[in-house]
């Protein structure tokens, strides 16, 4: 909490936003994992049955304290950064916001309904990448005429047929880069209050991933939200100008972009 | 540590900035109402979804949807073959083949439903952490898309049903509300499954016993009679009010013209099949809701 002055210069180095309207608010938010770890430990029938007699729990659940007492508040209009190292928490604080995870103590509290949006969110593999479109549109809420105008555009946006005719082909026979695609895609299409990308833009090729960045652009300007975790500084850069550096579930520094990445990386070369 | 909290609103506490521009609580459960409401905002949803599984499901088979009406039959002929000629179970029996083959299709429905029902939410994973929708949406589609396949098992039902010479009466329009009263019953007890499956991951392993055994206590492969016959009467009381029982009776007596029910009174046959669909239907999407914030975490 060294950097609470940083967060007021936002304010100024921010453009000038008529009434900043509060999107986000985290209020000391805590997040813990009860992790199964499964294979570890005796795992032999036996010793699940003596277990069960004896009534102890099963050795193998560990409590992992991932975000520590978080607090920040996030405006509209605002792309916000989130970086920090491996393991530091930005991916579950970015699911405590999305509501997938409950949080320990404190709130989060949101505008709307945060889509989360992250390279690991499969939707279903055996359909076509055109009737993934559909449902994923349908399932943000959209009225079937409304998805009918959208899909070109999606598929186009997505560049999938861009090697011949993959729209109609089973979304498994896809590379793990065109599937990523077409899941922002598909996100992207709608206005949300509050949009959360977890690395997504990290996937595609040079080309699309300048798309991406313009597209974020634009749902920012149309009055959102977004929160971007990403290991690559340069996207960070060019698309958030607040930056939020978390390390061990804790808030390192927030500020204006420039400064919290220069002090990054001086953090990590030092390592 | 309000300081955090940039101009306009120095001073208030972030709960207190949260609640002046009325933000909620993340991940908060909607009121039953306005549940119900969004439910129905996404019914383009549901049929979307179960459609799309219909499809997916035979996609990689070569023989593609013929699998629909191929499955259920080579299942009655199995049984057929086991229990009508090595068992003789067709003994005193007008027609076995029509009796079997109704109680398999009815009670392959509800099977069906409860097994996929477990799965609603942990084989869904992907997708409830990707989007925001009402789960309940879930368990709903996989009745809906049992339910498209039972319309097909039906249409094979009636030509075996009229190919072993029954006739055709306007006994047979009582189908229709019994296989809805089951529907309302499955997708309740779907959205149980659902909920049960997303917390117990065990639960995949030992529904088919618990399948299997109600199998045998619902009166599919032999006649019901064989209940009154052999069990003491408290038993045979018991299993009348059996749901899966009622609603096979309910589908036989619609079709076929020589059958007993088991407790010899149409009226209360009907009764227990509307209770048991009133109490499945409200309570499972009851349970249902009340679970809502919990589905994909962890």
């Amino acid at each position: 909490m060294v950097n609470l002055e940083m967060s007021n210069d936002v304010t100024v180095t921010l453009p000038r936003i008529q009434e900043r309207i509060p999107t986000v608010v985290v209020d000391d938010a805590h997040v813990v994992y009860r992790v199964h770890k499964g294979s570890a430990g005796n795992t032999s029938p036996v010793a699940a049955v003596k277990r069960m007699v004896t009534r102890t729990k099963a050795p193998n659940v560990r409590v992992v304290h991932a975000v520590r007492g978080v607090t920040f508040t996030a405006y509209r209009g605002e792309a916000i950064g989130l970086i920090g190292t491996n393991g530091s928490g930005k991916s579950t604080l970015l699911r405590a916001i999305a509501g997938l995870l409950p949080v320990e103590q404190g709130a989060v509290y949101t505008q709307g309904q945060p889509s989360l949006l992250g390279v690991n969110a499969a939707l279903l593999n055996d359909l076509p990448g055109e009737r993934n479109v559909t449902l994923g549109c349908l399932a943000m809420g959209m009225s079937p005429a409304e998805v009918r105008r959208k899909l070109p555009e999606i598929i186009e946006f997505s560049g999938i047929n861009q090697r011949g005719d993959f729209a109609s082909l089973p979304m498994r026979t896809y590379s793990s880069g065109m599937s990523a695609r077409l899941r922002f895609s598909i996100a992207a299409a709608k206005q949300h209050d509050v949009l959360l990308i977890d690395e997504a833009l990290a996937t595609g090729d040079k080309a699309f991933r300048k798309r991406s960045e313009q597209r974020v652009r634009e749902l920012r300007e149309s009055a959102g939200t977004v929160f971007l975790v990403s290991h690559q500084l340069s996207s960070v850069r060019d698309t958030c100008e607040r930056t939020i550096w978390l390390e061990s579930g804790e808030i390192r520094m927030d500020g204006p972009t420039a400064e919290v990445l220069t002090a990054y990386e001086a953090f990590t070369n030092g390592k | 540590m309000a300081n955090l909290l940039a101009d306009p609103d120095s001073g208030l506490t972030p709960a207190q900035l949260a609640a002046r521009h009325g933000l909620r609580v993340a991940g908060e459960r909607p009121s039953l109402g306005a549940y119900s409401g969004q439910l129905w905002r996404y019914r383009h949803f549901i049929s979307a979804y179960s459609h799309a599984k219909l499809t997916a499901s035979f996609s990689n088979a070569r023989l593609g949807q013929l699998w629909q009406v191929l499955t259920p039959l080579t299942n009655a002929a199995v049984y057929y073959l086991i229990f009508g000629l090595v068992l003789e179970q067709d003994r005193g029996m007008d027609n076995f083949i029509a009796y079997l083959t109704t109680g398999l299709f009815i009670f392959n429905f509800t099977q069906t439903s409860v097994h996929q029902g477990t799965q609603a939410i942990s084989g869904n994973l992907g997708l409830i952490r990707a989007l925001h929708f009402p789960r309940a949406a879930l368990p709903l589609a996989i009745t809906a898309t049992q339910f498209q396949q039972l319309l097909g098992s039906i249409v094979v039902l009636v030509a075996i049903v009229t190919a072993t010479g029954e006739p055709i009466t306007l006994m047979w329009l009582m189908l229709m509300p019994a296989v809805l009263l089951q529907t309302i019953f499955n997708a309740g007890l779907t959205m149980v499954m659902a909920r049960l499956g997303a917390k117990a991951t065990d639960l995949k392993q030992v529904m088919p016993f618990v399948l299997r055994a109600w199998m045998y206590g619902s009166g599919v492969l032999y006649s019901v009679n064989l209940f009154a016959e052999n069990l003491p009467g408290w038993a045979t009381a018991v299993v009348q009010f059996n749901p899966m029982l009622v609603y096979i009776e309910l589908a036989r007596i619609s079709l076929l013209e020589n059958t007993h029910l088991l407790n010899d009174s149409l009226p209360l046959t009907w009764l227990i099949a509307l209770g048991w669909a009133v109490v499945a239907g409200l309570g499972g999407y009851l349970y249902f809701w009340r679970g809502e914030q919990e589905y994909g975490r962890g």
